[in-house]
């Protein structure tokens, strides 16, 4: 019998440590639960990190393992936020709705509910009817299930049509762009059944809960980290085994592996759908502390920052996808929420505001050029050196 | 001067004696005094009437002199006088009947007639007669469009005696079909207005339709029996025409049927008769669902507190015991069915217009994408370098054409500026891009396509630093202004054609450049295999960088043009990369004509969802990227693949 995955791959454990001391020092350092030193935002932008890094060990899985570079994850991100969304946002309308009602004479009829659920919801964009993708938003379960269902469906379809008419390489990562950017477009329209431009909102409430958000948040919180653990053991467990090897075997050659008797096609399909259906999840924890989803999040660009982030911590290995994430994403959100001090060099004063992207961008040139192995390269090349020290 | 001095004096020493006695349209004016003096847009019409019927050519000026409010009356005797304000204040009078001044006044004895705005539209519509024949041709122009913008039954026969005597061509053209549109709608004779209709059957002009609709125009009515008048049609209930809840609010309407009761209404019943807890004995808390509110409502309707609720049954046998019909307002059924012909023979050809400005369109839109993918044909198709900087390029070049007409205000002379300065800027860009980056990624296309990626987030954000976040204009020559109409429903403006023959021009340039030059061979042998063109004594290196250079330079002349029609924002560039990829991949890499045909269909396709949606163009994005990713099922390739070992893998 082999060694288990995780005695084989010691950052698994070194990594799922980290993650249960940092969860549990932002537990003790939050408002919620703890002393108060880290703030009810602050606590959720480190929970939507956390999501986003768990869709990024998924693009790290798709991309770095498997050698596809998919732009239309943040589309199944998208997706999952909006399949909790739907629940979140009726389940939370019709507790108002049903308050509101029996303020009257008469006990509310099932009829009035529904059309007073439909007013709230979809009055902003002239319509009171629910369409019928919302036909199992009272279903916490269904909708749960969609979280996965939908964006896995989604990649199923896609995937196949792609992959068996063999479009590869940069082909496909256009092709993917493309599903995300049509996928954004008709959520766009009021017709779509999904509030159009307005998106879902109000989702950091969650119905029937009186705790307050400092506490909820924690909630999320600890979910973020219990999923992306759970994620990143699964994917590590993926990539150690001879399917990971297959896959790695297709990044590199994929003519070889097809004339080894290997379904190419098949294992591709795999990996994307599974990587869908945990960017769906991502979505999933990470939309309800966002608060609001809207159509601009499933835009091609989130999906083109992704692989920046992926390809900035260092591909082919997943703790690189995670601190890459949590890298660029934290600085990125320093930068622009106007913290970083301005830079005056006496002609012209250079604000982080606008100069952020700028950089980022040069810096996502360079890190290509020189440095294809992103930041994990730097500790494999720490770890060249220091044999001595295994970690 | 001396009968004039005469005149005078003998109007200051009779007054208004001797006026009367030789001053028709005074006199026609005092028959109407009352009316004018109240100028009320309701009771002017029989005053207008009667001074239009005079018949008296003096009219024609009384009624502008007092539609330009410059009719004043003397308070003294009430008579009615043009006057024009003198440097000291006083007035000078004027008889309308032979122009002589009649003397001077001062405002206090006069009073000015101020017809508002509704009357001086009637004073108008009275003075087009006049007009039709005025010697001044601009001013029969302008009666004429008074009269197609407003037609009225009156006018016909002032147009029709105008037509004879009209020199001009182009006004005798439009008072000849003026004269029969208006015929069709007003004339006393069927047979004429039947024979005006038929002449025009499938005429496309607007005008045509607008003078056909009214005549069409129908009422709904509910009856029992056939009703009188010309029936275009009876209705069956419950179908689209007729859907059954319109056809019971007719009968409500027309008194034939009662009034539902809402649940609104129902439920205020309900509430007003609470007693204890208890409605008609059903306690409160059970009512909620709507067929124990029913059941609760018509126990009170038993106990006599509330009118009955009108049932589905009720509802069906109202609907099941009426006829509804259609009835034209027009008595004649001749011109009713001659209009319907005419119409449905102009629908049809407005169809088939309407299909071929679609076509126009849909080419339109395809040149436009072949623009913005042309640089892509080449650094995309021909070397196999993915650039998604390449939208960042079509963007500098669009602000380059902005900073150029900061500088030159001549719209003309700045575009032919900025397309050559545009394609250096860009050209160089691309050369730089080309050096510093992309030559050290050849063998790693997904490292292209993410570092190109890098410098087209860097170059978008620089824009907005520049130039900053709002749309920046571009204007194009007045001479591109205006659009090349063909009839009324087929028209296309002159940017979109210039922008076509743009797209032609550099197609014959990339031919060109690949077929006829030596850089283009060079590029071709690069392209198939370096090794070999290098042994050759071919530079790859230079080869490289001057194809992009010219894939970069050409996204920079698409950049002027497609500035001159879209708004030249930060992220123009963004909104045509995915389209442009598509256009390469649909038509197939490597190939110019694919490019074309990959144009051509995404343009044509896109344009086809958005005739049979046309609220929607976002849609008819999605439907064409699902397209797409379909086509591509069949043709992996593209439309036009290569075959063979110019492939490659």
């Amino acid at each position: 019998m082999e060694r288990s995955f995780i005695a084989r791959n010691p950052s698994v454990l070194i990594f799922l440590s980290i993650l249960a001391l940092f969860t549990l020092g932002v537990t003790i350092l939050s408002e919620g639960l703890g002393i108060g030193v880290i703030s009810t935002s602050f606590v959720k932008v480190l929970g939507k990190t956390l999501c986003l890094c768990l869709i990024a060990i998924a693009m790290d899985l798709i991309w770095g393992y498997t050698g596809i570079l998919s732009l239309g994850h943040f589309a199944f991100f998208g997706l999952g936020g909006y399949m909790i969304g739907m629940w979140l946002m009726y389940e939370r309308t019709r507790q108002i709705v049903e308050t509101s009602l029996s303020e009257g004479v008469l006990p509310p009829t099932p009829e009035e509910i529904s059309t007073g659920i439909g007013n709230q919801i979809f009055g902003v964009v002239g319509s009171s009817e629910f369409p019928l993708i919302w036909a199992f938003a009272d279903s916490l379960m269904v909708q749960l299930a969609f979280v996965v269902v939908v964006p896995g469906i989604l990649a199923l379809v896609f995937g196949w049509l792609a992959f068996r008419s063999r479009v590869t390489g940069v082909y496909l990562s256009i092709l993917t762009q493309a599903m995300t950017l049509g996928l954004s477009l008709y959520l766009f329209q009021n017709a779509s059944g999904l509030r159009g431009n307005n998106g879902l909102s109000g989702l950091q409430n969650l119905p029937g809960v009186t705790a307050p958000q400092s506490v909820v948040s924690l909630w999320f919180f600890w979910a973020s980290a219990l999923a992306l653990a759970l994620g990143y053991l699964l994917v590590a467990w993926v990539v150690s085994g001879k399917f990971g090897s297959v896959i790695q075997g297709i990044r590199d050659n994929e003519a070889r592996v097809r004339f080894l008797g290997y379904s190419v096609e098949t294992y591709k399909l795999a990996v994307f759908t599974l990587t869908a259906c945990i960017s769906g999840i991502a979505g999933a924890l990470y939309y309800p502390q966002a608060g609001i989803i809207n159509p601009a999040e499933v835009a091609p660009i989130a999906s083109i920052y992704l692989a920046v982030w992926v390809a900035i911590g260092g591909r082919g290995r997943l703790y690189g996808a995670v601190i890459g994430t949590a890298f660029v994403s934290l600085v990125s959100s320093w930068f622009t929420g106007g913290q970083a001090p301005d830079v005056p060099l006496g002609f012209y004063t250079v604000k982080w505001v606008d100069w952020w992207l700028v950089l980022l961008g040069l810096s996502f040139v360079l890190v290509t050029l020189y440095a294809p192995n992103g930041i994990g390269g730097l500790i494999d090349l720490l770890k060249s050196r220091r044999k001595e020290t295994d970690a | 001067m001396k009968s004039l001095l005469l005149a005078l004096c003998f109007a200051l020493s009779f007054g208004h004696l001797a006026l009367a006695q030789m001053t028709p349209v005074q006199d026609v004016l005092q028959t109407q005094r009352a009316l004018i003096e109240k100028s009320s847009r309701r009771t002017i019409g029989p005053a207008i009437d009667a001074l239009v019927a005079s018949g008296l050519p003096q009219m024609q000026n009384v009624l502008e002199v007092w539609q330009g409010k410059q009719m004043w009356q003397r308070k003294a005797d009430g008579l009615f006088l043009a006057a024009t304000k003198n440097d000291d204040g006083s007035y000078t009078l004027q008889s309308f009947d032979d122009g002589a001044e009649v003397g001077t006044a001062t405002s206090t004895d006069l009073k000015q007639l101020k017809p508002n705005s509704g009357v001086r539209a009637m004073i108008a519509t009275a003075l087009v007669q006049f007009q039709l024949s005025d010697s001044d041709p601009a001013k029969r122009a302008d009666a004429l469009d008074s009269i197609a913008r407003d037609p009225e039954a009156a006018l016909l026969a002032p147009l029709r005696a105008s037509i004879e005597g009209e020199q001009d061509a182009a006004i005798l053209a439009r008072k000849t079909r003026l004269e029969r549109l208006m015929s069709m709608a007003y004339d006393d004779d069927i047979p004429t207005r039947v024979g005006a209709i038929n002449d025009m059957s499938g005429d496309l002009g607007v005008d045509f339709r607008a003078t056909l609709n009214p005549i069409l125009t129908t009422k709904r009515i509910v009856s029992q029996t056939m009703p009188e008048g010309n029936i275009a049609r009876e209705l069956t209930v419950g179908t689209d025409a007729l859907p059954r809840i319109q056809a019971y609010d007719l009968m409500i309407a027309g008194g034939d049927a009662p009034l539902q009761i809402t649940a609104d209404a129902r439920d205020a019943v309900l509430e007003a008769n609470i007693i204890a807890g208890r409605i008609a004995d059903i306690p409160v808390i059970q009512l909620s669902t709507e067929s124990a509110r029913d059941r609760a409502y018509d126990a009170l309707v038993t106990g006599g507190l509330a009118a009955p609720r009108v049932t589905q049954e009720d509802i069906d046998a109202s609907l099941a015991s009426f006829r509804f019909f259609d009835v034209y307002d027009e008595p004649s059924e001749a011109v009713t069915k001659a209009a319907e012909a005419a119409l449905a023979a102009s629908e049809t050809r407005v169809a088939i217009s309407q299909a071929a400005d679609l076509g126009l369109d849909a080419l339109s839109l395809a040149s436009i994408y072949f623009l913005a993918a042309i640089g892509l044909a080449i650094t995309f198709g021909v070397m196999g370098v993915i650039n998604m900087a390449h939208g960042e390029f079509i963007m500098m070049g669009a602000y380059t054409g902005y900073v150029v007409q900061l500088f030159v205000p001549n719209h003309t002379a700045s575009i032919l500026i900025a397309v050559p300065l545009a394609f250096v800027v860009t050209f160089a860009a691309g050369v730089a891009l080309e050096r510093l980056v992309v030559r050290w990624l050849y063998h790693r296309p997904l490292e292209t396509l993410l570092a190109t990626f890098g410098v087209s987030i860097a170059l978008q954000q620089l824009a907005k630093n520049i130039f900053g976040t709002q749309a920046r204009p571009l204007t194009s020559p007045a001479w591109l202004d205006g659009a090349w109409v063909i009839n009324d429903v087929v028209s296309i403006s002159y940017i979109r054609i210039a922008i076509f023959i743009l797209a032609l021009l550099f197609l014959a340039l990339f031919l060109f450049i690949m077929k006829r030059t030596r850089l283009g061979l060079e590029t071709r042998a690069v392209t198939q295999n370096p090794k070999m063109a290098a042994s050759m004594g071919i530079n790859p290196d230079r080869v490289n960088m001057l194809t992009f250079g010219i894939g970069s330079g050409i996204a920079g002349i698409a950049g002027v043009a497609i500035g001159l029609f879209a708004k030249v924002t930060s992220e123009m560039g963004s909104d045509y990369i995915v389209q442009s990829f598509m256009t390469v991949v649909v038509g197939g890499v490597g190939n110019i004509w694919g490019t074309l045909a990959g144009a051509a269909m995404i343009g044509g396709f896109q344009k086809g969802v958005e005739f049979l949606n046309p609220s929607n163009t976002l849609a008819a994005q999605t439907y064409m990227i699902i397209f797409i990713i379909i086509f591509i099922q069949f043709r992996p390739r593209g439309i036009i693949a290569l075959k063979g070992r110019a492939a490659g893998d």
